[in-house]
């Protein structure tokens, strides 16, 4: 993997108020790849990764994507970047059918300046039902949804405008082991797409499998990086709890 | 198809399976029932006076204000805000209005009465712009910006003559009041009303082809076409009642009266924006999950910017109404105004939570309150008693409202 990184996040800082959420964090993630970001619930990793995402900006250091530097200050930037987030609370509105939440802020308009509701259903159709060939009733309001419906939709909608990097925020916290499995296929066929992944979670075991690295978050503080193959589970396990990193294996 | 299943399996009578087929809102049928069961009553009670071609005529022009407004409404209360200072800034634009008309313009001149429109709108949209600044950029709560604004609109409008009222107004600009010349006739309703069901039919031809290109489930004709007859008589039922009320000692046929085609006009145009344009769907977005309207990159301040732009604009239509109507400019005007559009946007179904709410109920919640506020009239009761009744109905109407909501869940 000698490639330019997809991402490099380099001396994050971010402070709220006298708490140093994130401090001097760097990390970086190349195509096709999947990084596993772990910690434990309030390490500084969702903060992290909401700078990535667009959702909070930095106070220090510098994101390059594909090597050049990005601004990244709002949501719309970072999708800009071909950066797509899910988050944890999956961010939809319950108001809103899926095509509504799936095209949210990215809406197809027709040639007088409308939505045009009934393309923004029709594709929401193709790429729900790839995913969820059991999700139907795709014009009811999100809040009459099965978790595993919603995380559908929000998963939908990462991918349906061609991510080039992907966050997913515990993405499997909210599902059973049927709808986990799903997720882990799709982050495999992701990988094979050459989409480089995020996966941030306190759980180790949600993401050891599936992730080629693990960064380590503790106290806002990168512990550090790891092959995945280079360690046992006990070693980030120890990473987590403790902060102490594995002696690094010669490659 | 588990759908067409679940359908199969839900048979009942045909009122039901026409009302489930027409995909017609039970919540919105539920209210149409209400208004024909409160009409129904008040037209015994008062002897058939309530439902004589005369009452319906002022009931639909009463209804006007509170209507043009609570389409406003509608869109703040869905974005999770409120207006409290509605029936002020009514008043304050209202006052300007007359205040140039009779003070400042030259009197009769052609252009006195339109331009004094177009100020009053331009001030009602700086005020929307000044309170949605200071709860967009600013973060005050909407509830005290605008309570704070209920104080300063109404001293605003006294300010503006120093209390005194400032009468009578244009002629020609009295049509907007829906009085003696303020209709259309017998011809141009008709007319108008031919258009809205050749509207009504083309939409619904062109809402089948679009679904039928995409190969979504479509309504069955026949519920189509049942709505379809419902709506024609509903225009047709309007046009004969409002023709069928005369001027002044003539056999001559008022029509629809000016104020409602304003109302009619306010309506489409704001059902338009709340359901085809980004707009409309992002205030629905903010109301439902403000995070998530963020990080889908709404504008959320510029959003809520424009709906409090908005909001003024709509109570300065109130207000060139309500001056037409009286024919001259009082500083009292559209007091406690603001709690008869908020009722009538909540009993119409717009959740106080945020994101949930329809203009065309908002009006249905308007002409309930109106109705019983005019029938009670009609029976004599005092005004302390109707504020009794109609703050009743309100607590009632919100919680049929919270029980329907946890039954549907």
């Amino acid at each position: 993997m000698q490639t330019t990184p997809l991402v490099e996040m380099r001396h994050i800082h971010k402070r709220f108020g006298g708490v140093h959420a994130v401090n001097d964090v760097s990390i970086d993630l190349y195509p096709g790849e999947v990084v596993g970001v772990l910690g434990h619930n309030g390490a500084g990793k969702t903060v992290l990764i909401k700078t990535l995402s667009g959702a909070i900006p930095l106070d220090e250091g510098e994101i390059l994507i594909n090597g050049e530097k990005a601004e990244i200050l709002t949501p719309r930037d970072a999708r800009k970047y071909g950066i797509e987030t899910i988050y944890q609370t999956l961010a939809l509105a319950d108001n809103l059918d899926a095509p509504a939440n799936l095209f949210l802020g990215r809406e197809i308009m027709t040639p007088y300046g409308t939505l045009d509701d009934g393309a923004m259903e029709n594709e929401s159709r193709k790429v729900i039902e790839r995913l969820n060939p059991n999700f139907k009733n795709i014009k009811d309001p999100v809040r009459n949804m099965s978790g595993g419906q919603r995380q559908s939709i929000a998963i939908a909608r990462a991918i349906y405008f061609n991510a080039k990097i992907l966050i997913m925020d515990e993405p499997t916290a909210a599902l059973g082991p049927h709808e986990t499995a799903m997720v882990a296929q799709l982050i495999k066929q992701l990988k094979s797409e050459g989409i480089g992944i995020f996966l941030i979670s306190h759980d180790l075991h949600d993401v050891f499998d599936l992730s080629d690295r693990v960064s380590v978050i503790k106290n806002g503080r990168l512990v550090g990086t790891r092959r995945t193959a280079d360690v046992t589970k006990d070693d980030v396990l120890g990473m987590i709890i403790m902060g102490k990193l594995p002696p690094e294996k010669a490659a | 198809m588990t759908n067409s299943e679940t359908r199969q399996e839900k048979s009942g009578n045909f009122v039901s399976v026409f009302f489930r087929e027409a995909e017609i809102d039970t919540r919105m049928l539920a209210m149409l029932i209400a208004l024909l069961a409160i009409w129904a009553v008040l037209y015994f009670l008062t002897d058939g006076i309530f439902l004589t071609p005369r009452n319906l005529y002022n009931l639909a022009v009463q209804s006007s204000v509170v209507g043009i407004m609570a389409c406003g409404m509608v869109l703040i209360i869905v974005a999770k805000h409120i207006d409290l200072s509605v029936g002020s800034v009514l008043g304050f634009t209202g006052m300007i209005i007359a205040f140039l008309q009779v003070r400042v313009f030259t009197l009769d001149a052609s252009w006195n009465w339109p331009l004094t429109i177009v100020c009053g709108l331009a001030v009602g949209a700086l005020v929307g712009l000044w309170q949605g600044w200071w709860v967009a950029y600013r973060d005050v709560p909407a509830f005290v910006v605008t309570l704070g604004g209920l104080l300063v609109f109404r001293g605003a409008a006294y300010l503006v003559t120093d209390g005194q009222t400032v009468a009578p107004l244009d002629p020609t600009y009295q049509i907007f009041g829906g009085g003696i010349d303020g209709s259309i006739g017998a011809l141009w309703s008709w007319i108008l009303g031919g258009v809205a069901i050749a509207w009504m039919v083309v939409s619904t031809v062109r809402n089948r082809a679009r679904r039928a290109k995409y190969g979504f489930r479509a309504k069955p004709v026949w519920a189509e076409a049942g709505t379809l007859i419902l709506g024609v008589a509903a225009i047709a039922a309007f046009i004969i009642v409002m023709n069928s009320y005369y001027k002044p000692r003539t056999d001559i046929p008022r029509g629809i009266p000016v104020p409602v085609l304003i109302l009619i006009s306010v309506v489409v145009i704001m059902t338009l924006v709340s359901r085809i344009t980004k707009f409309g769907r992002y205030v629905y977005a903010i109301g439902g999950n403000l995070e998530a309207a963020e990080l889908s990159g709404i504008d959320v301040k510029k959003v809520t910017l424009w709906i409090f732009i908005i909001m003024g604009l709509l109570c300065a239509v109130a207000g060139v109404v309500t001056t037409a109507r009286l024919n001259a400019g009082a500083n009292s005007m559209g007091q406690l105004e603001e709690l008869n559009v908020i009722a009538a946007a909540v009993i119409g179904g717009t959740s106080l939570n945020g994101g949930i709410g329809a203009v065309s109920g908002a009006i249905l919640g308007a002409v309930i309150m109106q109705s019983l506020d005019n029938g009670m009239v009609l029976l004599g009761m005092s005004s302390a008693m109707r504020q009794v009744i109609i703050g009743l109905v309100l607590v009632v109407a919100v919680w049929f409202d919270v029980v329907y909501n946890k039954r549907k869940r």
